[in-house]
C-alpha cells in the first residue's frame, strides 16, 4: 500500500489532518477556561447560584473538550520527530526551547490544577478552587503565547544564525520570541478563541431559550455571549486588518496568494471578491472585482502599485486556490459574527434580547462559525507559508523524515480511522451535554462528590448521577 | 568513565529525570489499564478510575516534557530516534489517545457494556508495550548516516525489543497493583495484594532476563558493567535490587499500605539507573553521544533557566494535587 505515493505529500496530509482536529480544541478551551474563571468569580462576588450552576454546566463540557485537546496535542509534539525529523534537527535549537517553555509554564500548570478544578470544589473550598480555575485559565493563555511564538518564528524568522551543520541557532532570544508577526498573531488568535467560545455559549443559550424562554441559566449565558460578540467581533476585524498589513510587510507572497494577485498592478490593484484561481494558467478566472480597492485596503492608497506572483519564481508560489478561498471563508465568518453582535445589541436596546426568535435562531446557526473561521484562518496562514516550513529559508521538501511512503501512509490511515471514531464519539457526548439545559442545583463532573454541607440537596444528587 | 559536569550532561540528567518521572507516574496509570480485565465489576472499575482521574493528565505531561525537552536540548538525537522508532511511536500515540479520552468518555457512554473500558485497556496495553519496545530498540542501537536515521521502518522489531516491551508491561502492572493496594480497601485491595506477589516475581524475572540479554547486544555494555574499575560502581546496583526486593517481599507479607508502591518505585529507579549506566554518554547508543547531539549552549542555557525555576514549582503544585486527593478511594462515593 502507498507505493508510488510521495512521502512528503503524505506527511503534509498527516500534519494538516491531525492539526485540524487538534486546533479546534485549544481554540475552544482557551476561551472556555477564561469563561469558567469569570463565572466562578461572579459566583464568589455575588453569591448568586445561577453562576455556580453555569460553572458546573460548562465545566463538564470543558473536561471532555480539554481531554481531547490534550491527547491530540501530544501527537503534534511527537510528529515533529516522526514525520519532520530534518525540520526538528534544523530548527530544534530555536523552537524546541520555546515549546519546552510551553510545557513547563503552561501544560503542567493546566494539568496540575485541572484535577482540583474538576473534582475538588468540596475538598479545598471555594477560594482555593477559584485559584485552581484561574491557574487553568492562565495556563491556556501562556500556552497560546509560546506556541504562537514558535509558529510565528516559522512565518517571520528573526534573531537566528545558521551553523556549520545547517542548523538554525538562536542569536537573540528576545528577537526570536517577539519576532515580527508574533504580537499580531497572538492577539488575533486569542480573540478568535474568545469569539469561538462566545458563539458556542451563545448558541447553547439560544437553543434553550427557544425551547423555554424563562430559564435563568440560559438567559445569563446568552446575554454574556452576546456582549462578547458585540464587543469583540469588531475588535477582531481591526486586529485581523493589522495582522494582514503585517503579513504584507513580512510575507508579501502570502498576501498575493490570499488576494489572488497573480498579476502585478503598477497603478493600483483591484480587490477580487470572488473567482476561480487557476494555478496552471496563473490567473483568476471569472473574477468579480472592485478596481483599486485592493491597494486601498492594503496600502491605504488607491493607486499604490502592488507586485503580483508574476514577480516570484513559480517554485515559490503558495497554492493560491486554497489560500484564496480559505481567506474568504474566514473573513465571511468574521462579518457574520459582527452582524450577530450588532443584531444582539439592537435587540438588547429594544428589550427583546430574550424574546427575539430570529436572533436566537441566528445565534444557534452561528454556533460553529468560530471553529470554521479558526480552521480557515489557520489554513490560510499555514498554506500561505508554503512551499517553506521556515519562510523563505527551509523548504518543506527538505524538512521531512527519511521515511518511505508506506510508513507515512500507514500512519496517516491509522490516524484518520482513530480520529474519526474518537472525535465522532466526543462530539456526540459534547452535543448531548449541551442539549441538556443548565438546571438549578446543577451537579459538577460525574464523580465529583457533593457533600451535605455545600448546599446541594441529596435529591438533585440522586437525579443527576 | 569520566563524569565531567557540563551543560550537555546536566541536560542528559534533566531529560532522564523527565522520562523517569513519566515512566513511574504514567506507569501506574497504564498499569491500572493493563490490570483492568482482571477487575470486571463496574463498581471496582469506577474505584480504579477514580483513584487516578484527578492526576493522570499531569502524569502524562512529563512525556511531553521528555519529548519536547529532547528536541530542544538534543535536536539531532530527537530527529534520529523518532524516525527509527516510527511504528512504536505512532502506536503509542494512538494508544494514548484511546486511553486518555476513555477517562472522560466512559462516564458519558450509555448502555450495558462500556466500549471505553475496552479503549482504556487496549490503549494501556499497547502504550506500555510500545514504550518498552522503543526502549529495547534504543538500547540495541539504530543505523545512522550523517545526521539522519538510515535504517528501515521495521528495524526496531527484534526478540530483544519484544522482551523489553513485555518487561515494561509487567513493571507497569506491578506499579498499578501496588497503587491499588495503597488507594483501595476490602476485596479489591486483597486481590491487588495477590496480584502484586505474582507481578513482583514476574518483574524480577524480567529484570534478570533483560540484564542477561543486554551485554550480548554490544561489547561496550559488557565492558561498562564488568570491566575493572567500573565494577566497583556497577556492582552495588544488583545488590540494591536484591535488598529492595527483600523489603518488598516483607511489605507484601505484612500487608503494608504504602510500602509496596514506594518500594516498587525504588525497583524502577534501580532498573533505570542500570539503563543509564549502560547508555551513558551515548544518547543514540554506539552512534551519537550527548555532546554530539547537543543544541548550542545558548539554547540549553536559555531553557535551563526555565527548568531550574519551574520544575521545583511544578513538583510543589503537583504534590499539592496528590495531597488534595490523598487517602483511600471508596466505592460509590468517589473522593470523599
Amino acid at each position: 500500500m502507498f507505493e508510488g505515493w510521495d512521502a512528503v505529500t503524505l506527511a503534509r496530509a498527516q500534519f494538516a489532518f491531525t492539526m485540524s482536529f487538534h486546533i479546534v480544541f485549544p481554540a475552544f478551551s482557551i476561551g472556555l477556561a477564561s469563561y469558567l474563571a469569570v463565572l466562578e468569580a461572579r459566583w464568589l462576588l455575588t453569591g448568586r447560584e445561577v453562576f455556580l450552576n453555569l460553572f458546573n454546566y460548562w465545566v463538564k463540557i470543558f473536561a471532555v473538550a480539554f481531554g481531547m485537546g490534550v491527547v491530540s496535542g501530544i501527537v503534534m509534539v511527537y510528529q515533529f520527530g516522526t514525520n519532520w525529523s530534518a525540520f526538528a534537527d534544523k530548527t530544534g535549537s530555536v523552537i524546541g526551547p520555546l515549546m519546552g517553555y510551553e510545557v513547563l509554564s503552561a501544560f503542567f500548570l493546566e494539568a496540575g490544577f485541572l484535577g482540583v478544578m474538576l473534582f475538588g470544589l468540596k475538598r479545598v473550598g471555594p477560594r482555593l478552587h477559584f485559584l485552581a480555575t484561574l491557574m487553568v485559565a492562565i495556563g491556556t493563555l501562556i500556552s497560546a503565547f509560546w506556541i504562537l511564538s514558535s509558529n510565528s518564528w516559522m512565518q517571520t524568522p528573526a534573531g537566528y544564525a545558521v551553523n556549520a551543520d545547517g542548523q538554525f541557532v538562536p542569536a537573540d532570544w528576545f528577537k526570536v520570541i517577539f519576532n515580527p508577526s508574533f504580537p499580531y498573531r497572538l492577539v488575533h488568535m486569542v480573540l478568535a478563541a474568545y469569539l469561538t467560545t462566545a458563539l458556542v455559549v451563545g448558541a447553547v443559550g439560544a437553543f434553550h431559550l427557544l425551547r423555554a424562554p424563562h430559564q435563568a441559566g440560559a438567559r445569563v449565558m446568552f446575554s454574556m455571549a452576546m456582549w462578547m460578540a458585540t464587543l469583540v467581533a469588531p475588535i477582531q476585524i481591526l486586529a485581523g486588518d493589522q495582522h494582514g498589513l503585517n503579513t504584507l510587510e513580512h510575507q508579501p507572497v502570502k498576501i498575493m496568494g490570499m488576494e489572488g494577485h497573480y498579476q502585478s498592478h503598477p497603478d493600483g490593484a483591484p480587490l477580487i471578491l470572488f473567482g476561480l484561481p487557476d494555478q496552471q494558467e496563473g490567473k483568476v478566472k471569472y473574477a468579480l472585482e472592485i478596481p483599486k480597492m485592493g491597494s486601498l485596503i492594503l496600502k491605504h492608497s488607491p493607486d499604490a502599485p502592488m507586485p503580483g506572483l508574476d514577480t516570484v519564481p513559480r517554485e515559490n508560489w503558495p497554492p493560491v486556490p486554497i489560500t484564496f478561498w480559505s481567506f474568504r471563508i474566514m473573513v465571511g465568518m468574521g462579518f457574520l459574527m459582527f452582524g450577530l453582535g450588532l443584531f444582539g445589541l439592537w435587540c438588547r436596546w429594544r428589550g427583546k434580547l430574550f424574546e427575539s426568535r430570529l436572533l436566537h435562531v441566528f445565534a444557534v446557526l452561528m454556533g460553529p462559525a468560530g471553529f470554521i473561521a479558526v480552521l480557515a484562518g489557520w489554513i490560510t496562514t499555514e498554506t500561505g507559508r508554503q512551499p517553506f516550513t521556515v519562510y523563505g529559508l527551509l523548504r518543506t521538501a527538505d524538512s521531512a523524515s527519511p521515511l518511505a511512503a508506506p510508513a507515512v501512509g500507514s500512519s496517516l490511515l491509522a490516524f484518520v480511522v482513530v480520529y474519526f471514531v474518537v472525535y465522532a464519539a466526543g462530539l456526540t457526548y459534547l452535543l448531548r451535554l449541551m442539549a441538556q439545559p443548565p438546571l438549578a442545583g446543577e451537579a459538577g463532573p460525574p464523580r465529583e462528590v457533593p457533600t451535605r454541607t455545600a448546599g446541594v440537596t441529596p435529591l438533585i444528587e440522586g437525579a443527576t448521577q | 568513565m569520566s563524569l565531567a559536569i557540563d551543560l550537555a550532561t546536566i541536560w542528559a540528567f534533566i531529560i532522564a529525570f523527565a522520562v523517569f518521572v513519566y515512566v513511574v507516574m504514567d506507569g501506574f496509570d497504564l498499569g491500572l489499564g493493563i490490570l483492568f480485565p482482571l477487575f470486571p465489576a463496574k463498581a471496582d472499575r469506577d474505584v480504579i478510575i477514580n483513584s487516578v482521574e484527578p492526576v493522570w493528565d499531569g502524569n502524562e505531561t512529563w512525556l511531553v516534557l521528555g519529548g519536547g525537552g529532547m528536541m530542544a536540548a538534543f535536536p539531532l538525537a530527537f530527529s534520529v530516534l523518532l524516525p527509527a522508532l516510527y511504528a512504536p511511536m505512532i502506536a503509542m500515540l494512538i494508544a494514548l489517545v484511546f486511553r486518555g479520552v476513555a477517562f472522560e468518555f466512559r462516564s458519558r457512554a450509555q448502555g450495558e457494556r462500556n466500549p471505553w473500558d475496552l479503549a482504556f485497556t487496549g490503549g494501556s496495553w499497547l502504550a506500555a508495550l510500545a514504550q518498552g519496545i522503543a526502549l529495547g530498540a534504543i538500547l540495541q542501537g539504530v543505523q545512522v548516516e550523517g545526521r539522519r536515521y538510515a535504517g528501515g521502518w521495521w528495524d526496531w522489531l527484534t526478540p530483544f525489543s519484544i522482551l523489553t516491551g513485555v518487561s515494561l508491561m509487567i513493571g507497569y502492572a506491578l506499579l498499578g497493583a501496588t497503587w491499588l493496594v495503597m488507594k483501595t480497601e476490602g476485596s479489591l485491595r486483597d486481590r491487588a495484594y495477590r496480584l502484586s506477589w505474582l507481578l513482583l516475581i514476574a518483574m524480577l524475572g524480567a529484570i534478570v532476563a533483560v540484564s542477561i540479554a543486554t551485554p550480548f547486544l554490544h561489547v561496550q555494555y559488557t565492558q561498562r558493567w564488568f570491566a575493572w574499575p567500573n565494577i566497583i560502581l556497577t556492582a552495588p546496583v544488583p545488590v540494591a535490587v536484591a535488598a529492595v526486593t527483600a523489603l518488598l517481599l516483607r511489605a507484601l507479607a505484612n500487608k503494608y499500605d504504602y510500602q509496596p508502591f514506594f518500594l516498587s518505585l525504588a525497583l524502577f529507579a534501580l532498573s533505570y539507573a542500570g539503563l543509564g549506566i549502560s547508555m551513558y554518554p551515548f544518547i543514540v547508543p554506539q552512534s551519537i553521544t550527548i555532546w554530539q547531539a547537543a543544541a548550542p549552549e545558548n539554547s540549553q542555557m536559555f531553557l535551563l533557566v526555565g527548568v531550574s525555576v519551574l520544575i521545583p514549582l511544578i513538583l510543589s503544585y503537583s504534590a499539592w494535587a496528590y495531597w488534595v486527593f490523598r487517602g483511600k478511594v471508596r466505592p460509590e462515593s468517589g473522593y470523599h
